[in-house]
This record gives C-alpha cells, sequence and structure tokens, in this order.
C-alpha cells in the first residue's frame, strides 16, 4: 500500500500534500488492513462508492460500468450459443449412440476440454488473419469505436462479436454436450419411452415431448457452473483479443497493483456470477415441478 | 426373469474360467479398467510424458536456455530418415537471407544439403535427474560444424531451440498438477471427511462454504491471488505460491466425493458390524471406510491434474504465474502473446499447444476410464 502511494507519488512527480492526506483520510489508508476494507465495503454499500483508481486518477466506478456490460454481455451470449449448439448436437449423439457423428462429436468435444481457450483465440486469430486477410480483435472496428449508438455501430458490434463468443463459447459447449448426451441416454433407456413408442407416438414428436425435456434440467442448473467458467474464459479471451470488457482492464489493474480498481472488478463480476446462478435455480424450480414441490 | 438371466450370466462366467466372484477389489478394477481402450492407451502416453519430463536434460539435444543469434526465428527444419536410400537421419540445412522489405530474417530448407544426426552424441557434462553424470544426449548434430542447426520444431526470437524449451517446460508443467493434487487430497480428504462423519451443522458449514468458493468466477480470483506474490521472490518459492493458488479450488471436489461416499456408507451393515465388534472410530475409517472409495478418490485426483496444468498455464500466460527464467509451458506461451509474433512465428503457440492438449487430453481419458472402473455398478465382464 504505501508502495503503491510512493509510486504513484515518485511517477507523478508532484503530488499535493493535501490530496495525499485527504486520501488517507477517506479511505484510511494509513490504518490496519481490515478497517480499509471495512471502509471501503462500507463506502460501496451506502454511496456506491467503489474507491478511486490509484493508475487512472479517476473514481473507480466510472471506469468500469461500460466495461463490465459488455463484459456481461459476452458471457450471456457464449451461453446462449453453448446453449443452442449443444442441445441438437446432444440429441443427435444421443439417439444415435455409436455412430460415426457421436463418436467424431464426442472426440472433438474432449479435444475441446482440453484446448486452453486464450491458445484458441490466438489460434483463430492466426488463421484469420493469415488466410483471410481480415485484422481481428477488439468488438469494434476503428471507425465505430467511439462513435454514439447506432444501427451502423450495433451491426459492426455483432459482425465482431461472434468470434469471440465462438471460442469463449468452445469449452463450455463441450462439457454441456457431454452432460446432455448422458442424460438422454439415461431417460431413453426408461419404461415410459417404451410405452410411448408402444402407444404410436411418432418417434419425433415422442423424443421431444418427454426425454429431451427431463434430460434438459440438469443442464438449466449446469448455468451455476457455465456462468463462472465463461466468465474466466472471457477474462483470459478478451485479453488476447483485446476486447473492451472487464478482462484487460482487470489485468492492468493487478499488474499496476490498483487495488481498489481491482478489487471492485473481482467482487462485481463474482457478485454477478452468484446472481446469474440465483437466477438458474429459480429457472430451475419453474422447469421442474419435483423441485418445486420439495 | 432376473434371477434367470443372473444364473445365465453366473454360468456364463465359471464356463468361461474368470472367477469373478472371487476376485479382489483392485483385480476387479483392473479388468474393468483394460476394457477401456483409449484409457489404456492415455495411461501408456501419460507415463511416457513423465518419464520423457524427468529425462529431459538427456533428451532434449539442447540446453534450453543457449541463445543462438544467427537462428532468430528460425523455422522449423524439415526432418528425414533417410539420404541417398541409406539410412542416416538428417535436417535439411537452413539458409537465411533478409528481406529487404520487411526486414525480417526469412529461412528456406535445402533438402539436398543436409545436416546428419548422430545417437548419443557427447554433450557437456551435466547431471541426470540431478544425480548421474553424464556426457551424451540422446541425439544432435554429428560433428558439428558451424553453421549447422538442428531446429525440429523452429526457434524462438532468442535463436533458442523450441523442441529442448517444451521437453524442460514439461518438468514444471506436468509436476504443477501432480504438487496441486497432492495438496488437494490432504485438503479434499481431511475436510470431506470431516464433513460427511460428523454431520450435523459442521457439515452444514464446510458444504456452503465449498458452493461459495465455487461460484466465483476461478480466473479473476487466481489473478488476484498470484499478484499478491512479490516479484521479488525466488523461483522456487513463486512455484510453490502457484501450486497452493491452482490447488485452492482443486480440493473442493474431491471434499464432496468423500463426504458422499462416507454419508453413504456411514450405516452400512459391515462398518455397523466393526462398530458392534468395539472397533475405534479411526479404525474404521481407514481399515474399512478408506479402502472402499480410495479407487474413486484416484479417479478424481487424475481428473483434477488437467484443471491445474490448465490454471497453472493460463495464469503463466498472463504474465501474473510463473516468470521466464522458470521455463513452463505457461512462460513458453507467453512468447506467443500477441499476434505479430505468432504471424511471423506459429510454431511458438503451436508446439507447447499441441504439448499441452496431448497432457492434458490424455488425463481426461485415463481419468474417465478410472471412474468407470470404479464404479461399482459398472458391468464387471
Amino acid at each position: 500500500m504505501t508502495t503503491l502511494m510512493a509510486d504513484w507519488a515518485s511517477q507523478g512527480g508532484a503530488v499535493e500534500q493535501g490530496t495525499v492526506a485527504a486520501l488517507r483520510e477517506r479511505y484510511g489508508l494509513d490504518q490496519p488492513i481490515y478497517i480499509q476494507y471495512y471502509k471501503w465495503i462500507a463506502g460501496i454499500v451506502t454511496a456506491g462508492d467503489f474507491g478511486l483508481s490509484f493508475e487512472y486518477g479517476r473514481p473507480v466506478a466510472e471506469l468500469i460500468w461500460g466495461r463490465l456490460g459488455y463484459s456481461f454481455l459476452l458471457a450471456v451470449l457464449t451461453l446462449c450459443f453453448a446453449w443452442a449448439v449443444a442441445i441438437p448436437i446432444g440429441i443427435l449423439s444421443a439417439v444415435r449412440q455409436y455412430s460415426i457423428g457421436d463418436y467424431v462429436t464426442t472426440f472433438l468435444a474432449f479435444v475441446f476440454l482440453a484446448l486452453p481457450n486464450f491458445v484458441l483465440a490466438l489460434a483463430v486469430m492466426y488463421v484469420v488473419s493469415t488466410y483471410f486477410g481480415k485484422s481481428v480483435g477488439g468488438l469494434f472496428s476503428p471507425e465505430y469505436a467511439d462513435a454514439p449508438w447506432s444501427f451502423g455501430r450495433l451491426w459492426d458490434l455483432i459482425t465482431h462479436i461472434w468470434l469471440p463468443v465462438v471460442v469463449i463459447g468452445t469449452g463450455s459447449l463441450a462439457a454441456l454436450l457431454r452432460i446432455m448426451r448422458a442424460n438422454l441416454l439415461d431417460e431413453l433407456r426408461k419404461p415410459y419411452v417404451t410405452t410411448a413408442r408402444a402407444k404410436g407416438l411418432s418417434e419425433l414428436k415422442l423424443l421431444i415431448r418427454y426425454p429431451v425435456r427431463i434430460a434438459l434440467n440438469p443442464l438449466i442448473s449446469a448455468i451455476g457452473w457455465i456462468l463462472p467458467a465463461a466468465v474466466s474464459a472471457e477474462i483470459l479471451v478478451s485479453v488476447v483479443m483485446s476486447l473492451p470488457t472487464t478482462g484487460p482492464l482487470l489485468l492492468r489493474a493487478l499488474l499496476s497493483q490498483d487495488m481498489y480498481l481491482a478489487g471492485s472488478l473481482i467482487l462485481l463480476v463474482s457478485v454477478l456470477t452468484i446472481i446469474g446462478t440465483l437466477i438458474s435455480d429459480i429457472l430451475l424450480a419453474l422447469a421442474d415441478p419435483r423441485i418445486r414441490l420439495q | 426373469m432376473t434371477t434367470h438371466s443372473n444364473i445365465d450370466t453366473a454360468v456364463e462366467t465359471v464356463t468361461r474360467g474368470e472367477d469373478l466372484t472371487t476376485a479382489g477389489q483392485w483385480q476387479l478394477f483392473w479388468l474393468r479398467f483394460k476394457k477401456h481402450r483409449l484409457a489404456v492407451i492415455s495411461l501408456v502416453v501419460i507415463i511416457s510424458l513423465y518419464v520423457v519430463a524427468a529425462l529431459a536434460e538427456f533428451i532434449a539435444p539442447f540446453d534450453p536456455n543457449s541463445t543462438n543469434a544467427r537462428f532468430t526465428y528460425a523455422s522449423p527444419q524439415g526432418f528425414h530418415l533417410f539420404h541417398d536410400g541409406s539410412f542416416a537421419p538428417n535436417v535439411s540445412r537452413l539458409s537465411m537471407t533478409l528481406n529487404k522489405e520487411s526486414l525480417r530474417r526469412e529461412f528456406t530448407a535445402d533438402p539436398d544439403n543436409p545436416v546428419f544426426l548422430g545417437f548419443f552424441v557427447p554433450a557437456k557434462p551435466y547431471m541426470l535427474l540431478g544425480v548421474i553424470p553424464m556426457e551424451t544426449k540422446l541425439f544432435g548434430i554429428k560433428d558439428p560444424k558451424i553453421g549447422d542447426s538442428l531446429y525440429l520444431f523452429g526457434a524462438d526470437r532468442l535463436g533458442r531451440d523450441i523442441l529442448s524449451r517444451v521437453l524442460y517446460g514439461a518438468q514444471i508443467s506436468l509436476s504443477i498438477g501432480l504438487v496441486g493434487v497432492v495438496v488437494s487430497l490432504v485438503l479434499g480428504v481431511a475436510i470431506g471427511g470431516i464433513s460427511g462423519f460428523f454431520g450435523g451443522w459442521v457439515d452444514v458449514l464446510i458444504q456452503r462454504f465449498i458452493e461459495l468458493l465455487r461460484s466465483i468466477p476461478t480466473i479473476p480470483l487466481w489473478m488476484g491471488l498470484a499478484t499478491a506474490i512479490p516479484v521479488s521472490w525466488p523461483p522456487l518459492q513463486t512455484y510453490f505460491c502457484i501450486t497452493l493458488i491452482v490447488s485452492l479450488l482443486g480440493w473442493t471436489s474431491l471434499a464432496r466425493e468423500v463426504r458422499g461416499k462416507f454419508l453413504s456408507l456411514r450405516n452400512e451393515d459391515y462398518v455397523i458390524a466393526a462398530r458392534l465388534d468395539g472397533m475405534s472410530e479411526i479404525g474404521i475409517i481407514f481399515h474399512h471406510l478408506v479402502p472402499s472409495f480410495i479407487s474413486h478418490i484416484i479417479a478424481t485426483l487424475t481428473l483434477a491434474i488437467p484443471t491445474m496444468i490448465l490454471s497453472e498455464t493460463a495464469l503463466s500466460f498472463l504474465g501474473i504465474g510463473l516468470q521466464p527464467p522458470i521455463i513452463s509451458w505457461g512462460t513458453l506461451l507467453q512468447e506467443a502473446q500477441n499476434i505479430r509474433a505468432v504471424a511471423q512465428a506459429p510454431w511458438l503457440l503451436f508446439t507447447p499447444a499441441a504439448a499441452i492438449v496431448i497432457a492434458v487430453l490424455s488425463l481426461n481419458f485415463l481419468g474417465d476410464g478410472l471412474r468407470d472402473a470404479a464404479d461399482p455398478y459398472g458391468a464387471t465382464t
């Protein structure tokens, strides 16, 4: 902490004594760590004051809200993407168990689980820039980066955002696919499926109406751990692809020991993730009457 | 109907001459594991990876830190087993030209002018495994002359051999997983055991704590913890801290597994019988409970190693884990951090990445196989 102040003072050159004293007073910087922590948390809870970023010399709250928005936009889109792809492929590979398609998807799922996201990001960027000659990275083209919102900018965002979404989503996608396949296989062997088939229900209708619905439930509760994983992956990938999200900001803040900025980012990311998990629990209760009864 | 088929299988088993009824727990485990072909292959791959890592000094053709200014960013040299129809392992000689436009060195391989390789070539004296003095390497350039080079997987910006660096990196990256798993094992079994054995409010408290830990996104948390390590610390200490950090969350899944097993086994007949016989609680735990779920622990541990390897890689890649004088797969990937470096020398990215994928993939397959084999309700024959 003191080294930080010294650093700041030496880099900034003339830092007014009054400013330093005021800061010390406000955040209790000369007091023990638990009092500092208490002051910081109390400031957040009572006044929404996340402290001051020492590196940028601006309040933390100003710096992070926009980036946090993009982070969660990415995380949510990633979830949707992983779900949208994992469910149909999972169903297919369960229904056609031990077919070539099943083996290929299972193998690919394992490879994607083993591949770190940031390596995949770099590999994709390498392929795109070498073979398609396009620059990748960022969420906007330079001309739209600081422009106000418009349809053009939205379209620009859409053309850029799919790449990080796919890169972040592959790991979660592979995990979801495995779960979906295993659950559906369990359900397909149950007597009620045979009964429905004996009653003459068409195969597709039967599949969609009963076993798939039940096999989806564990997928809803999987949000609880997919979301933290997506947030983690998003941070790594956005450092590599230089996206305007929390990732690069957090890394910078940590490297320059910008205490309040880093602390606030980790706190907010965790809180939002826990809220997401809570929502997934509520969704599960809505979707599955058995949970409600308990 | 069911009894009938049971008798059928029993008869079948007896006629096949396999006496499964008297087979011990580990025998059954091994029989089931052997059926999982992919897991057996993975086991072989894993063992060879660890052997290669242990013998990296012998196998790697160069010192991973020796630089060569002539061959910065040298591309991988083509490898051939034969020359003019006879067995003579060789690599194509590299000739360097300076691209006047981009001011970059460009290397072209010339297969007609090979550099011959030899086995057990003499090298600077070194200590294998830290104890055996050695003066030969597994392979290297036969009669090295100036201008000869051997870069099977290319060179980095200082002309260091990527292959040697990846081999040395395996020592750190693979061992972090092992050490981390031991830490997780101790924590997981102790805490999970307490939670499952005592139950009640202790159990509730521990389980909520585990849920709290698991709901926090890992990378930001690790990043925060990793930057708290002072930069001035010696490499060994940093290494140990990173191991602690990556195993900080690994124990939670193990603790849950152990707790679940304790809960379900606590009231089994044989445990009650042992208790009635006057066996102490500690005795019951170590004689009856632990052996019954040790195979599960092994499977869970195997599945935890890849997560730790990936975490170390991610942290070191960001520059907040292990730092460059240490060679690990993560610090190697740090060299490939920006797209320009990758565009100029893709092998900087793809060689360590391939090593990571092979290691993690085989550990995952192995863990899956072990888990299936440990499942008492899985098919035995």
